[in-house]
């Protein structure tokens, strides 16, 4: 198969993101569909650091860090002002972690794509604040341990469904999209791309020093979370049509579960209980993209 | 399950000391949000507050953590919350509403170099003057200052006192590299910590007027719903709690929260003095920056510079009336301080000309070396 992939690099070597980082990976993709007419708004992040200080910077687009809370609220000023110039081309995006899109920056965000800004908002997603050392977020799943949700307090609140909260602003595009499944994201991010109004990407991004996995098995691990259904990939436009782009086989959600440090506490029953969340998510999904269930 | 107080000998970081003086004081609920240099206040209290029957939650984000701190004192626990620069410009509103509102609530600053995101890893002392004016309109604040892991512990037993006593925010001045600097830290016997808690209100709940002040100005704190009809808002308030849109009425509130500050100095201030008794050149300082004081007064002395160290404990309200007397009979005040002069335009408003005060500052992201501090000793002396 032929892709029709640019082969063109914006994010050069000299990143300092740790061995195995999903979010590089995901960047790396993400520009090579973005193109260099691109403006990057990013709120504090691990990406703050990934792209590196003097002289190492990675990144080959204007790059412009915005205070956590306002990733969403810087972008639209960018747009605002591209706008003023007539500047239809640049194509202006906010790249913040789960965070910075599911917490602190939740409130700019909603307000941005309620007023429908003409932007991509792209969230990379490693379940949990990690450039400050692996503190729980809204974003962290269901029994997962972190430094705030130690020891027998794993977390017992279930991940928030961000995509779905963005839905049911109406905006013009939403999706979900894995480092795992390179193709899949750099369609998705073509097709943002053309469209105008809000637009929204959540990328699920493995970070192997927070999950306490190998970095070798970074990119086995996010497919593994799309194959067990726990990160399904779709895209759902204008609020209304659903499309599921990935058909799982149906693997047991376990064998994700049990190749992670952040989930060695669970037991069976849990396991067998997040299977059952997992199920019900997955069906809620088939439901609104008007799939029959099986069985 | 450990006991709340730790008793025994421990080597732990400053950050950690704070959370173990929060849970000996009797907090009990700490609302959180990840923020370097002061995530593992959030960290160690995630493990220790299941332990003595507190809660952690962890917040989406710094305006949360300083509404839930509210919210649960209102509600009668013990709570606090800690953070540096960012996280404590956003805090800055709800530190306003206690202050008005005259809820009891400890803020831990740990502090990073700024403005900005700034070094969050490296240390300054560049948030005072925010600590004191950062919340919009005219108050008190009350603004403690640590130099080390055992000071943290202590302090933050003190800040939750003050809280609890003048139903006032209290803020822990902290900076990275106390936070960060692990030390010997002693943590009493429990029966040795006498902990206060806001007054409580007497007689008829009837006839209860919740902002009312008491003999020492502090009006007693009933807790939301022990049957007292309470009204709070930050809105200009009688002593009913009511709201009252009027000059008078915003005169009158401001003399109370002010008042009770300005009576109670005595209770509130506290300062260290090193080599004083014969100094004519007294350095003031605080937090990390008194340790290099301190090394500074003993090089200065050895080289025959009578120098003495003046260390700010309470950095708010200022002890202004010790560094009067100071200026008056010394040649000369330096302030020693981790930004470009904040404390010291205070120590120079005090010293009022009668004794020269000079600046030794750091832009931020290290700490102060004695010799600097000795090298304007000797251009001095």
């Amino acid at each position: 198969m032929q892709l029709n992939v640019p082969d063109r690099d914006y994010m050069h070597s000299g990143h300092v993101g740790c061995p195995g980082c999903g979010a590089a990976v995901a960047m790396k993709f993400v520009l090579r569909a973005l193109g260099n007419k691109t403006i990057m708004v990013l709120p504090a992040c691990c990406w703050s650091i990934i792209a590196g200080p003097y002289p190492q910077s990675t990144l080959q687009i204007p790059l412009i860090h915005s205070a956590f809370e306002t990733g969403g609220a810087m972008a639209s000023g960018v747009r605002a002002a591209l706008d003023v110039k007539g500047d239809k081309e640049t194509c202006v995006v906010t790249w913040a972690g789960d965070g910075g899109t599911f917490d602190i920056g939740f409130q700019a965000l909603s307000g941005a794509v309620e007023r429908n800004e003409d932007f991509i908002y792209f969230c990379y997603d490693n379940e949990a604040y990690m450039n400050t050392g692996i503190q729980r977020s809204s974003s962290t799943p269901y029994g997962a341990w972190t430094t705030t949700t130690p020891g027998r307090d794993w977390k017992r609140m279930r991940k928030k469904n961000i995509v779905e909260a963005l839905v049911a602003h109406r905006i013009p595009y939403a999706a979900t999209a894995s480092i795992a499944y390179p193709e899949d994201l750099l369609r998705k991010v073509s097709k943002a791309r053309s469209i105008k109004g809000s637009r929204f990407l959540h990328i699920f991004a493995s970070c192997p020093t927070g999950w306490r996995i190998p970095s070798e098995i970074s990119v086995k691990i996010a497919r593994m979370a799309v194959q067990t259904n726990i990160f399904p990939l779709y895209e759902v436009e204008n609020g209304r049509k659903y499309t599921i782009n990935f058909m799982p086989k149906g693997y047991l959600v376990k064998e994700y579960f049990k190749l992670q440090g952040r989930f060695k506490h669970l037991s069976e029953s849990d396991l067998d209980q997040i299977q059952a969340m997992v199920e019900e998510d997955w069906e809620l999904l088939l439901r609104k993209a008007g799939v029959p269930l099986q069985g | 399950m450990k006991p709340a107080v730790l008793t025994g000998e421990h080597f732990i970081t400053g950050d950690v000391a704070c959370a173990e003086g929060a849970l000996a004081a009797g907090c009990r609920f700490f609302a959180g949000y990840p923020i370097t240099p002061a995530t593992e206040v959030a960290e160690h209290m995630a493990v220790r507050l299941p332990d003595v029957g507190g809660t952690y939650i962890q917040m989406e984000d710094e305006i949360a953590s300083m509404g839930a701190v509210l919210g649960a004192s209102c509600a009668g626990a013990k709570s606090m919350t800690a953070t540096s620069g960012p996280g404590f410009s956003l805090m800055m509103e709800n530190i306003g509403l206690a202050i008005c509102t005259e809820t009891p609530c400890v803020v831990v600053n740990v502090q990073r170099a700024g403005p900005s995101t700034g070094l969050p890893t490296l240390a300054a002392q560049g948030d005072m003057m925010q600590a004191r004016w950062g919340s919009h309109g005219h108050y008190e604040i009350i603004t403690l200052a640590p130099s080390s892991p055992q000071e943290m512990f202590y302090l933050t037993i003190t800040a939750f006192d003050l809280s609890e006593t003048y139903r006032t925010p209290v803020l822990i001045m902290s900076d990275e590299v106390i936070g960060h600097l692990s030390e010997r830290v002693i943590i009493p016997e429990a029966n040795a910590i006498k902990p206060r808690s806001r007054p409580k209100p007497k007689g008829r709940k009837d006839r209860f007027k919740p902002f009312q002040p008491g003999p020492n100005g502090v009006a007693p704190m009933a807790i939301a719903g022990e049957g007292y009809g309470i009204h709070v808002t930050g809105l200009t308030h009688d002593e009913k709690g009511y709201p009252v849109m009027t000059a008078e009425a915003q005169e009158a509130m401001l003399a109370q929260l002010t008042g009770k500050i300005h009576r109670n100095l005595e209770d509130i201030i506290r300062t260290e003095a090193y080599r004083l008794e014969d100094a004519d050149l007294v350095i003031v300082s605080y937090g990390v920056s008194a340790r290099s004081s301190l090394a500074a007064v003993d090089e200065a002395r050895q080289l025959g510079i009578k120098a003495g160290l003046l260390k700010l404990v309470t950095v708010w309200p200022f002890p202004e009336e010790r560094v009067r007397a100071l200026a008056e009979r010394v040649k000369g005040l330096v302030t020693v301080e981790i930004n470009l002069g904040q404390i010291h335009l205070e120590v120079q408003r005090c010293a009022a000309g009668r004794a020269p005060a000079m600046l030794v500052g750091h832009a931020g992201g290290a700490v102060i070396p004695p010799e600097r501090i000795i090298e304007t000793l000797r251009n001095f002396s």
